[in-house]
């Protein structure tokens, strides 16, 4: 694969231990993403998707959670293995995070200004005057109007599309070459959906910025990403450039997937429909986790685990793909 | 068509928080329902949207206003006669972990409708539950076992199972799918629509999500800041929408097509809050296409096509 890429995971597997024992939530999972592009890891909840971004930044506590296997090059450095203080380095410096939740990732008791300022003061030993100027910059390029009347108020003071734009200002202050954004629109009503998703994309082509997306939804990944992992139950399935697997996808379930959306269904039709529930982390089993959900399925798929192989145009695990 | 719901001029204020306003939450609504139709009632947080819905069905006593069901005022019946009409009208819930006794097993949260309006001796309720089960697509071990056991399109299931136990005329569907993913929705969709056509149902079905609706309803009406906004055929008012509102909420939908991507039609700010609705048209603030005129009046509804938009420039933009 490409030399130049910024991030590269292999092989990353996480798992948790819980009281019923150690429990794998990602396996095998292998990306990457080259400086200014943007990859879209897409699944539904619990398919390890968080988890993997979470990861990447090192933010799940240890234990219970653990490196089972896999590394996570980022600028040649092995992230996977690095300590909580070269993490420190990294986070808020060389990648930005973009969270859900905007109202409780920002600290109610700090006025943003300051929240702002932090990356700037921790990162670049800035003092607080020095910081504010580079501040009110982000301000503006986030949108936020009145930046210097903004700069004093406290989280509970803004909607939650502010929110987002102080937690995106954040995320780039210190001009990262990375930025983590997951499920950063979910939270908001569509119309602030559209607004933090053009915030987004203007940021990413202005700074040249990598944009990791980690989303459930399709039409944010068909917009935004050029390149697309789709995960199901800990692992990746398919994985390509955004149009080819949008135009044909090769795994069932992203079939499935892209088709389930009355987005695309015809008025009045049954929406196709996956039959079925995702396999809980610790009911996977041997074989492909979707074998039983699959119109698909062969014999060999509920035995043996499919590897990731090219597809057609993108790549697919599956024993039995749709050709 | 005759019609079994009406809403003539309904509204809900609160008293603001700090008790010298007004919230308005609803304001001067009214829309109809025929028998048989499913209308779709979309709009933001705070829109006003699911206080309509309690208020169609007097989970929520309205401020002004009538609510003809099969032309009886639900708002002026005594509280035993609207108990018994309760039957009639059934409502499920968004959030299918908060909206089931975690103590109770799933026959009894069927089976409690039943027992509340005194349906059946002990052994036909109990023939019903089963049927109730399998009916929503639930394996018959599940009468058993309690909530936490099974996934949220399953507890979906359960709500929906509750909710027609009484074999209403009208379901109100508050969210049903919103907090499901995917390939979840479009199951828990399609077992809507297969239980509407057995059951000769109506839908009231709330959503956030246009494609939803879109794919769901007949009729829809389309709410912003206590007010129906626009209203009409789905397929006119989804498809060739006039106020300027509904126009920007379908732009802001990402299409699942990334061949086909779009300049979004960017509504500045975000929705203005309900105790303190601007003057004139409550949209002109955030309107790509405002007027003088806009902040001075409100705009009443302007018919076209079967559907009416309140908008001084319905369709001009």
């Amino acid at each position: 694969m490409s030399e130049h890429a910024l991030l590269r995971v292999e092989g990353l597997t996480v798992g948790f231990n819980t009281e019923q024992g150690p429990v794998r939530v990602t396996e095998d999972v292998s990306f990457e993403l080259k400086p200014g592009h943007t990859l879209g890891l897409v699944g539904e909840s619990g398919c390890g998707k968080s988890v993997t971004a979470q990861t990447i930044m090192r933010l799940l506590p240890s234990p219970p959670s653990r490196i089972d296997a896999g590394r996570i090059l980022f600028e040649g450095k092995d992230l996977a293995t690095a300590s909580q203080r070269e993490m420190q380095k990294i986070r808020g410096d060389r990648i930005g995070m973009v969270f859900q939740e905007p109202m409780t990732s920002l600290n109610p008791t700090l006025r943003i200004g300051e929240q702002i300022a932090e990356p700037l003061m921790l990162h670049r030993g800035m003092k607080r005057a020095q910081a504010d100027e580079e501040v009110i910059k982000v301000l503006k390029q986030v949108g936020i109007g009145n930046a210097e009347r903004r700069l004093l108020q406290y989280p509970h003071e803004l909607s939650g599309g502010l929110r987002q734009r102080v937690m995106i200002a954040i995320a780039i202050i210190c001009k990262p070459q990375l930025l983590i954004a997951d499920e950063p629109t979910t939270a908001l009503d569509v119309t602030i959906q559209a607004q933090i998703m053009e915030l987004l994309k203007t940021l990413q082509k202005d700074l040249g910025l990598a944009v990791l997306l980690i989303t459930h939804d399709l039409g944010m990944v068909a917009e935004m990403c050029e390149t697309i992992a789709v995960m199901y139950a800990g692992r990746i399935v398919e994985a390509g450039r955004t149009v080819n697997v949008f135009a044909k996808p090769h795994h069932p379930y992203t079939y499935g997937l892209l088709n389930s959306s009355p987005r695309r269904a015809k008025k009045g039709q049954r929406l196709p429909s996956i039959p079925g529930l995702v396999p809980p982390p610790d009911a996977r089993g041997g074989g492909c986790s979707f074998a039983a959900r699959c119109s698909n399925a062969l014999e060999r798929c509920r035995t043996e685990t499919p590897p990731l192989v090219p597809q057609g145009n993108d790549a697919a695990a599956c024993w039995n793909p749709i050709p | 068509m005759t019609a079994l719901l009406e809403a003539r001029g309904i509204s809900k204020f609160f008293p603001s928080r700090d008790g010298k306003g007004v919230v308005r939450a609803v304001n001067d609504v009214s829309l109809s329902l025929a028998t048989g139709e499913t209308l779709g009632i979309v709009g933001e947080s705070g829109c006003g949207k699911s206080t309509l819905a309690r208020m169609l069905m007097r989970l929520i006593e309205p401020s002004e206003g009538q609510v003809l069901f099969e032309d009886e005022d639900l708002v002026s019946l005594p509280k035993s006669a609207m108990r018994q009409r309760r039957r009639d009208i059934q409502i499920v819930f968004q959030d299918p972990y908060a909206s089931l006794d975690p103590r109770m097993t799933i026959a009894q949260i069927i089976a409690e409708p039943l027992d509340i309006h005194g349906i059946g001796a002990k052994a036909e309720r109990a023939a019903k539950v089963r049927e109730l089960i399998a009916l929503v697509g639930l394996d018959p071990s599940a009468a058993q076992r309690y909530p936490h056991e099974f996934s949220g399109g399953q507890r979906q299931r359960i709500g929906i199972a509750r909710a027609i136990a009484l074999e209403p005329k009208l379901v109100v569907l508050d969210e049903p799918v919103s907090a499901l993913d995917v390939s979840i929705q479009s199951q828990v969709l399609n077992l809507l629509d297969d239980l509407k056509t057995r059951l000769k149902l109506s839908y009231i079905f709330i959503s956030h999500d246009l494609s939803v609706v879109q794919h769901v309803s007949d009729r829809v009406a389309v709410m912003y800041l206590g007010r129906i906004v626009e209203e009409g055929p789905a397929d006119t008012v989804l498809g060739a929408p006039r106020h300027p509102y509904t126009q920007a909420l379908i732009s802001a939908i990402p299409e699942i097509d990334p061949t086909k991507r779009k300049a979004h039609v960017l509504l500045t700010g975000d929705p203005p809050n309900p105790e303190n609705i601007p003057q004139g048209c409550p949209f002109h603030p955030r309107c790509p296409i405002a007027q003088e005129l806009c902040r001075v009046e409100i705009p009443a509804f302007v018919t076209s096509g079967g559907s009416r938009a309140r908008c001084h420039f319905a369709g001009r933009a």
